[in-house]
């Protein structure tokens, strides 16, 4: 009663809550990723390992002669570890995707915290899977396009830096603009009804990445690599990320949506006992 | 009670809100977690690096790749 005006916050839908289903939901989720990564995506690391290897092997014959360079290179490994193939296949890989999952469960869930209630009259289940399908569109989709994910074999070490940046610099500018229009849509739909908001915030999102990915610098380092085993790995590299997102959102979704029916239960007894 | 509060075009159904000010805090502390994890499966020992050698990097390489990361 004393509290702020203004205010629909409820106990019980606390940051902490959903930060922890985030995390949760993310956990998992980065387990079925795992699967879906060793079952559709390992055979072709290990086509690009191999023919990596077979490069390699052949120009260290070419280049017999600079095996003295070899040896002062190694010198210089020190803190320098192998990991076996069948390390990196099973238990890297989970370590990676489990990582990965609890990061983008757990910023997702605050996420789907920030627009609980905010979004035009979306209920608690209709915001949250909004916004993981953003996420997904945001966070992987769009960088994908321009910077699509790469086998081993393929990219120099040289330009590691460049690519990088380039990188990351696309996933910032798309993650601001997602959230910017999310903001702009959400205004509009005061004056406007909620598709047209939406596909407004949609077509400006569209075109601001588009422009991005336009001015950013491309990547072509492809060489003879051939053109199925790339496929192949990139295709089985979406659809692991695909996997991923959609398990977070689910998840998420389910989650989210009984923790708010409870309280919204709760409410809803403690007006009627008010009331009496 | 939840009435006397009515936001301007107050959705059909009241759906509960999370104080933007205390999810702030939460954002922070848990964006520059995410980040960290999300900073060694995805960019440590390549473009930058934290930790010396390459132990971080062959651990989660395949990870790095598969999920789209720039490698190598």
């Amino acid at each position: 009663m004393g509290t702020a005006s203004g205010d629909r916050s409820v106990p019980g839908l606390s940051p902490a809550a959903f930060l922890l289903r985030g995390l949760a939901v993310g956990l998992a989720a980065g387990l079925i990723a795992f699967v879906v990564a060793f079952a559709f995506g390992e055979p072709y690391v290990d086509d690009a390992i191999a023919l990596e290897e077979s490069a390699a092997a052949h120009t260290d014959a070419d280049h017999a002669k600079d095996d003295a360079d070899k040896a002062d290179e190694s010198a210089d490994d020190a803190g320098m570890v192998e990991v076996s193939r069948d390390n990196q296949r099973s238990w890297g890989l989970l370590t990676g995707t489990l990582a990965i999952g609890a990061a983008l469960g757990g910023l997702a869930s605050l996420a789907a915290a920030a627009v609980l209630g905010r979004l035009g009259n979306l209920s608690a289940r209709g915001s949250t899977a909004l916004v993981v399908l953003i996420g997904f569109v945001a966070v992987t989709l769009v960088p994908f396009t321009k910077y699509p994910a790469t086998p081993p074999a393929v990219g120099s070490g040289e330009t590691i830096g460049g690519r990088t940046a380039s990188y990351f610099g696309l996933l910032l500018i798309s993650v601001l603009a997602a959230i910017a229009v999310v903001v702009l849509a959400n205004r509009l739909c005061a004056r406007l009804d909620g598709w047209t908001a939406a596909f407004i915030g949609a077509g400006v999102y569209v075109a601001v990445v588009s422009v991005a990915a336009a001015l950013l610098p491309s990547v072509n380092e492809l060489g003879d690599f051939p053109a199925d085993t790339l496929w192949y790995f990139r295709r089985s590299s979406l659809i692991t990320l695909a996997a991923l997102w959609a398990s977070i959102g689910v998840g998420l979704t389910l989650l989210v949506g009984r923790m708010h029916d409870r309280v919204a239960a709760d409410l809803a007894r403690r007006a009627l006992a008010a009331s009496l | 009670m939840s009435q006397t509060t009515a936001a301007p075009l107050a959705p059909a159904v009241q759906v509960p809100v999370v104080p933007l000010l205390q999810l702030g805090t939460w954002v922070v502390f848990f964006g520059l977690l995410a980040m960290l994890a999300i900073f060694f499966v995805s960019a440590d020992q390549g473009a930058l690096s934290l930790v010396a050698g390459n132990g971080v990097h062959e651990w989660v390489h395949d990870a790095r790749h598969l999920l789209g990361y720039p490698c190598h």
